[in-house]
């Protein structure tokens, strides 16, 4: 290879080779960085929600007017008319659900004399139909039974026992190592309620709120009915019947009472689109940010061959004259801006790591992959060839009879 | 003579067009993203009541001390809202000019003979002071007073916005609402009032779209049993069974803000709630030193992390941006400066200093980023309207474009091709005088 004449004409233009190494370090530093973050946000929203076809399973969210001392009353007859509709496999209800905003936090151990056991989790107190409705997947132990579901009005004294909790398999796993809990007197924190642990779910997330963090994973059932004033009806349609089924519900609980608000009706795939809109969002405006970064690198490099082009017409006349062969030019702009590449690559990679460890420290990233620097430095290397063909070309098409010539 | 080579840089924009269209473009864009990012970023981070901020605070509590599996806390261990009880002992104090409890409740609303099913509303439940602390405007009628919190009224003031959605923006005052089962009676209702960041009720997660749709008299709403649909965190006590046991338990749910305009008051009233903190210990509420805090209105947006934090990665990364633009719009200039170098060399010859060609050539920078600053506008324009769309519903508040967003964009594009042009410019003055003459 030609490497100290490519030395020697760079080391001539040393600010624009400067200049262009720089656009590449930073082009390549904040590619490897936001490709990774697209990916993470991509992931977040995709976190299982642990509900089995999220299109199929819709929410009411119920708001009682009045008074709401009779809810739970109320909750069962609207229940049981949603159960009857034809168009409904199953039907529960709750305070939240796993793609809500709200959360109702309890501590959970099995060992209640070391106060730093056990899990922090969000209690979705529910009915035995919560299980077949969401479509959660039961790895041991049993639902539960119908004589086992209790009623708590609003702000109620803490029940001393309940007949049983079923809790996730990262909850099962916090409260020991083995994830063997099936059976145990769990202690509820602070109420202090006693109650054994009956069965265990493989997922089912406590709140988009919580991220990517544990707390995603951690969530018991309790076999209780809480009635407040704002309530969710959870509805699984039977299926292709989905859009009649919501149809069919609103009338169904407006027939009973219009002493209520529905305030919506939305499918978990719909709520999931609202819940992780701010993650896509991001994703998207990264990528965005990404392409106008990478094309601007790329007219920048483009810029520059094609001026040195023209700057050495006549130098490329002389080679050719002088016996060098079309490709040779070509490979000579094709190295020169490999060699670019390098350098730029070598300062870029410590730039992105750099870039990382600072993200690290201000929004909840893990470390950077070295697969995506390597994805990085790919894209850095083809951009620049890219850049560089069409200006490297045009050189070589110069004609050796332009040496002849004196400008 | 700044005239004369603006005059020469204008000329000049049409030699090289393509070379001069290209930078041109490439400062707009870096322009463009850096200030999508930023304007939101700005909005954001912004004072969501100017002209008060620093005079308007609010007191924080130590009422879960050190206490094992306490609920999670702010980063000084302080819970974010305070007691019953302690809200409104504190609201005796005198020192404040103005000041006001509130919790947020959503309740059910029937507006006799608008429509024919109840709907939903959010509520703040708060006091009188309230209103003329934070500088709310009324478009008809007004607050209620310090008599009607004192007794308890069951009087209502509607946002704007609710008014039109009930009433079609009509003078609603004297007419009655059913809110939760009982009667109000409307007294105001208030102009377009919507500070963002929504400083005083944050909300669980949404701190820029939170409305309030209506405000109740905090002491009828607690007479209602209005519960709050904001947090509501408890020590290991529990809420307790029922509304009074509630009030007394050592749940946080209320807030408060205080008015103390003058310089000392905010330490006067900071050693105020020391005293009683302290108070709390004597008489054996509590069990632990008095830890207590008073912020202003930044400081409680920055404690309570109000900023996203992709909105400060997203702004981050547009610098990043920029700064690539301004080293390709440097590559550019100094191919642009150097196709002129048998001109500067005869400049020079016939007596121009060094110092003079500088001036011409940054000037000739300095018209680039102007246009580039154009383009940079217009596509901040474009850039907002993406994310509007992109982001979620409480952020898109924060996608316009305010005139001062537009100068910061401006001055960004000049100061980014000034920059960009300092090393061509530069390149420039060392044409030796002269020796270009001889290639001519």
């Amino acid at each position: 290879m030609e490497l100290g004449q490519i030395l020697s004409s760079l080391r001539r233009n040393k600010a624009a080779v400067a200049l262009i190494t720089l656009q590449i370090a930073v082009t390549l530093a904040v590619l490897c960085n936001g490709l990774f973050i697209i990916q993470q946000q991509t992931r977040l929203s995709r976190s299982p929600s642990g509900v089995q076809d999220e299109a199929g399973v819709f929410i009411i969210t119920n708001q009682w007017v009045g008074s709401s001392s009779d809810g739970a009353a109320r909750e069962q007859s609207d229940l049981a008319a949603l159960r009857g509709l034809p168009q409904v496999e199953d039907a529960t209800v709750s305070v939240d659900h796993p793609l809500g905003g709200a959360f109702m936090g309890e501590g959970i151990t099995v060992n209640p004399s070391d106060p730093k056991s056990g899990a922090f989790t969000m209690v979705y107190p529910v009915d035995g139909h919560a299980i077949h409705t969401l479509g959660l997947k039961l790895i041991a132990g049993r639902n539960f039974r119908p004589e086992e579901v209790v009623v708590r009005n609003g702000f109620g004294q803490p029940a001393a026992s309940l007949a049983g909790a079923i809790v996730t398999e990262a909850v099962a796993r916090q409260l020991a190592p083995d994830g063997k809990v099936l059976g145990r007197i769990a202690t509820m924190i602070p109420d202090g309620t006693r109650v054994p642990i009956i069965g265990i779910v493989e997922r089912l997330q406590s709140t988009p709120l919580a991220g990517d963090a544990p707390l995603a994973a951690q969530s018991i059932l309790l076999p209780y009915l809480w009635s407040d004033s704002q309530i969710f009806y959870i509805v699984r349609a039977k299926p292709g019947q989905f859009a009649s089924a919501t149809t069919a519900a609103r009338n169904a609980l407006y027939g009973i009472s219009r002493d209520r608000i529905v305030i919506g009706i939305q499918s978990f795939a719909e709520a999931r689109r609202d819940a992780y809109r701010s993650a896509r969002g991001v994703a998207l405006i990264m990528g965005v940010i990404s392409a106008i970064l990478l094309s601007v690198t790329a007219f920048g490099i483009f810029g520059l061959t094609n001026y040195w082009v023209s700057q050495r017409t006549r130098y490329i006349g002389i080679r050719r004259a002088l016996g060098a062969t079309r490709g040779t030019i070509l490979r000579y702009f094709q190295s020169e801006i490999l060699l670019i590449t390098v350098v730029g690559s070598i300062l870029g990679v410590s730039l992105a790591l750099a870039a990382n460890f600072w993200m690290l420290r201000s929004i909840a990233l893990t470390r950077l992959p070295p697969t995506f620097l390597i994805v990085g430095v790919i894209g850095v290397f083809a951009l620049g060839q890219l850049a560089v063909l069409w200006p490297a070309l045009r050189g070589s098409w110069i004609s050796p009879a332009l040496a002849t010539r004196s400008v | 003579m700044l005239g004369y080579y603006f005059h020469l840089a204008v000329r000049s924009l049409r030699r090289n067009l393509a070379l001069t269209l290209l930078a041109i473009a490439v400062i707009g864009v870096g322009t463009g993203a850096s200030m999508s990012m930023l304007t939101i970023l700005r909005a954001a981070s912004g004072d969501p009541i100017p002209e008060k901020s620093t005079q308007l605070f609010t007191p924080q509590i130590d009422n879960f001390g050190p206490q094992p599996g306490a609920p999670p806390q702010g980063q000084d261990e302080l819970p974010t809202s305070l007691t019953y009880t302690d809200a409104v002992a504190l609201m005796q104090a005198r020192g404040p000019v103005q000041q006001a409890a509130m919790y947020p409740a959503k309740v059910t609303i029937i507006a006799s003979g608008t429509r024919e099913l109840p709907l939903q509303g959010q509520a703040l439940a708060t006091d009188s002071g309230f209103f003329p602390m934070f500088d709310v405007p009324f478009e008809y009628g007004g607050a209620w007073s310090r008599g009607e919190d004192k007794d308890h009224a069951p009087v209502v003031v509607l946002a704007h916005a609710f008014n039109d959605r009930l009433f079609g923006g009509a003078n609603s005052v004297g007419r009655s609402l059913m809110i939760d089962g009982k009667q109000y009676r409307i007294i105001g209702v208030t102009g377009t009032w919507q500070p963002s960041p929504h400083f005083y009720d944050l909300g669980i997660n949404s701190s820029y779209s939170s409305v309030d749709q209506l405000y109740l008299p905090f002491t009828r709403a607690i007479d209602e049993q209005l519960q709050t649909s904001g947090g509501l965190s408890c020590d290991n006590n529990g809420p307790g069974k029922g509304w009074s046991t509630l009030l007394h338990s050592n749940c946080v749910w209320i807030n408060i803000w205080v008015e103390l305009p003058r310089a000392g008051d905010a330490a006067k009233y900071k050693a105020n709630l020391r005293n009683y903190a302290a108070e709390q210990r004597h008489q054996g509420r509590v069990n632990w030193p008095p830890h207590v805090a008073l912020r202003d209105v930044m400081r409680w947006l920055d404690y309570n992390h109000v900023v996203p934090a992709p909105v400060r990665t997203l702004t981050n990364v547009s610098y990043a941006i920029l700064l690539v633009c301004i080293f390709n719009a440097a590559g550019l200039l100094l191919s642009k400066f150097m196709t002129h170098a048998a001109s500067v060399g005869v400049r020079r010859a016939l007596g121009a200093t060094r110092s003079a060609i500088f001036a011409q050539y940054l000037m000739e920078a300095g018209v680039i980023g102007l246009a580039g600053g154009l383009i940079g506008i217009g596509l901040t324009k474009l850039g907002l309207v993406s994310c509007r769309s992109a982001l979620a519903q409480d952020l898109s508040v924060l996608t316009r474009l305010g005139s001062s967003d537009m100068a910061i964009a401006f001055a960004m594009a000049i100061a980014a091709a000034l920059v960009a042009g300092l090393y061509p410019t530069w390149r420039a003055t060392r044409v030796p005088p002269g020796l270009q003459l001889k290639a001519l």
